[in-house]
């Protein structure tokens, strides 16, 4: 066990603010787009919701691929977003961030999406005619009652976020101390034969994960009673 | 001259057909379920937008599709309460009643305040929607409803989803509710009890089309088409043969009746209430010796289901008949004929 004192905590921390980062935009990004898409007709409706969800379904390296393209700095956006803004996202932190919320986006989103089509409309049609505005109407009305859905998938979006491997070696690739994240830390170690090392962040994230689905559990089963099924 | 409307919306294998102009502060929509009553209303209230037409409320244009004008709910101050009542069930009660509030803010306290007690919400304030009876919620919907003074209210089967002794006590209330409320009221039942009771004018509406419009009591009386009838709640109607301007023989009761209004050329069928058939032991005109060929209890009435002695496979008349006390006898004292009084006969097209 005397590895435990030489090992550098950086993964840990560097995996808990990227999901924190990539939930929050991921949060914010999810709910919109889910309320765009709740105001679409059935037609473009269904095919905004293949596109939005797509990173769910893909292998995250086919959503890193897509990233890299788009950002390398050898093609014309990453190319524009460093000479303009001097804003560089390949083998950085913000590579971490980015690939995180783009994997995460579609629990949220269809977390939020699910929420709302449980939410009773004549909660908004008596908001409307009680002349309340249609933006107080969402954030004081909808998003309440829909609530426990939105919780669920935010604590599902950060426990995909922190974990996430794919996408992000791809387009940040592995800097211990800068974009090295616990699972990247994994798959380095393992494949240096680093056994205890790996072993040792399996289990942390073994751990989260399993804090996270089982506070989950915890706060949507509340107000539910117990009853006798089947 | 309060509300007009006149609108057209269709839909897969259904069409809405709305058209009426109230006069009456209390004005009613009386229809079976799925005839376009509520989408009515929610077109009034701008909730849902009509194909066609117009819209005008106190003299306000809120709708019109050739000039292009559609206000948005918020504009409209209509007031609207849903069947469910619809209060938001994160909010407490005083958090709903807010929400209906448009007024300037330094009376906002005040005013909510005030309208907590006129709604006998004290002590509620805090409470959440689900932890209230179905009485109170009513009230939670009425003040969050009239806080924001609305020009006129329309009301979504306010009593459907209550029952028995609750649903007598709310009725009361809204009677007096509706004796202080100053604007119009315009109310969707599919109860002709509530049509009644509450609308001085009355819609009657079908399959999405609009009746026939008119004075409530005058419509219960002489409902002038076949279809009224059935939706006043008359079940005893039959075909008939004019014999003169004041004389038909009813085809399918098999009997000749002499009628106090004049009998016009394009009447087709008779029709008389259950309630105003009168028992009588004299043969006579409008009389009809009966056998009776079923029986039904409900609390307070015997009701039989009658036909002509003298035709065989007539159609038969429900008679209602109020009860002395729950232990009557329904087979004694059967009067030897039934009299169609001509004052209550209902002719129809």
């Amino acid at each position: 066990m005397e590895f435990l004192q030489e090992i550098n905590w950086s993964p840990l921390w560097i995996s808990l603010k990227t999901g924190a980062v990539a939930t929050t935009i991921a949060f914010f990004l999810g709910i919109f787009c889910a309320r765009k898409i709740m105001k679409m007709r059935p037609i473009s409706r269904a095919v905004w919701d293949g596109i939005l969800t797509m990173p769910l379904v893909l292998p995250p390296t086919v959503a890193g691929f897509f990233l890299l393209l788009l950002f390398s700095l050898r093609r014309p956006f990453g190319k524009f977003l460093l000479t303009n803004f001097d804003f560089k996202v390949v083998q950085t932190w913000k590579g971490c961030v980015i690939a995180a919320a783009v994997i995460a986006f579609p629990l949220m989103y269809r977390n939020a999406r699910a929420a709302f089509e449980q939410v009773d409309v004549n909660l908004i049609y008596a908001g409307q005619t009680l002349g309340m505005s249609d933006w107080k109407i969402f954030w004081k009305v909808i998003v309440p009652a829909a609530g426990p859905g939105i919780a669920s998938g935010t604590v599902l979006a950060f426990a995909r976020a922190i974990g996430e491997y794919g996408a992000t070696s791809m387009l940040a690739g592995n800097i211990l101390g800068k974009t090295r994240t616990v699972s990247v830390a994994i798959a380095a170690e393992t494949s240096a034969g680093n056994y205890d090392i790996a072993g040792f962040w399996v289990v942390i994230i073994v751990v989260i994960s399993f804090a996270i689905v089982a506070l989950i559990n915890i706060v949507s089963g509340k107000g539910m009673k117990s009853r006798r099924w089947i | 001259m309060a509300i007009q409307v006149d609108i057209e919306k269709n839909f897969k294998g259904f069409s809405l057909k709305s058209t009426f102009e109230s006069n009456a502060s209390t004005t009613g929509i009386l229809g079976a379920s799925g005839s376009g009553k509520s989408m009515t209303l929610r077109c009034i209230a701008g909730i849902e937008k009509p194909d066609k037409g117009k819209i005008v409320i106190n003299g306000k244009t809120v709708f019109d599709s050739e000039k292009k004008i559609n206000l948005k709910p918020q504009e409209r101050r209509i007031g609207y309460l849903f069947q469910n009542y619809a209060l938001f069930p994160t909010m407490t009660v005083k958090d709903n009643i807010l929400c209906g509030y448009r007024g300037a803010k330094e009376q906002r306290e005040e005013k909510v305040c005030d309208f907590i007690r006129r709604y006998q919400l004290d002590g509620l304030e805090n409470r959440y929607p689900s932890q209230l009876s179905g009485g109170q919620q009513q009230r939670v919907a009425l003040a969050r409803m009239m806080i924001g003074e609305p020009e006129v209210i329309l009301l979504d089967e306010p009593f459907s989803a209550l029952d028995g002794y609750l649903k007598d006590v709310l009725q009361k209330d809204m009677k007096e509710f509706l004796k202080q409320y100053s604007g119009d009221m315009l109310m969707v039942t599919h109860s002709r009890d509530e049509a009644f009771r509450f609308c001085n004018e009355l819609m009657l509406l079908k399959e999405g089309k609009t009746l026939i419009f008119g004075e409530t009591r005058a419509l219960f009386e002489q409902p002038q088409l076949l279809d009224a009838s059935r939706l006043t709640g008359c079940k005893n109607n039959s075909r008939i043969e004019r014999l003169g301007d004041h004389e038909v023989y009813a085809v399918d009761w098999g009997i000749s009746l002499h009628t106090e209004q004049k009998v016009e050329p394009d009447i087709t069928h008779i029709a008389i209430r259950g309630h105003w058939i009168v028992p009588t032991d004299q043969p006579g005109q409008n009389c009809l010796s009966f056998e009776t060929s079923e029986y039904v209890e409900t609390t307070f009435e015997h009701q039989y289901l009658v036909t002509n002695s003298n035709v065989k496979d007539g159609a038969a008349l429900w008679w209602m008949r109020p009860k002395n006390s729950f232990r009557d006898d329904h087979d004694e004292n059967l009067p030897a004929y039934l009299y169609l009084p001509p004052e209550h006969l209902m002719l129809l097209k």
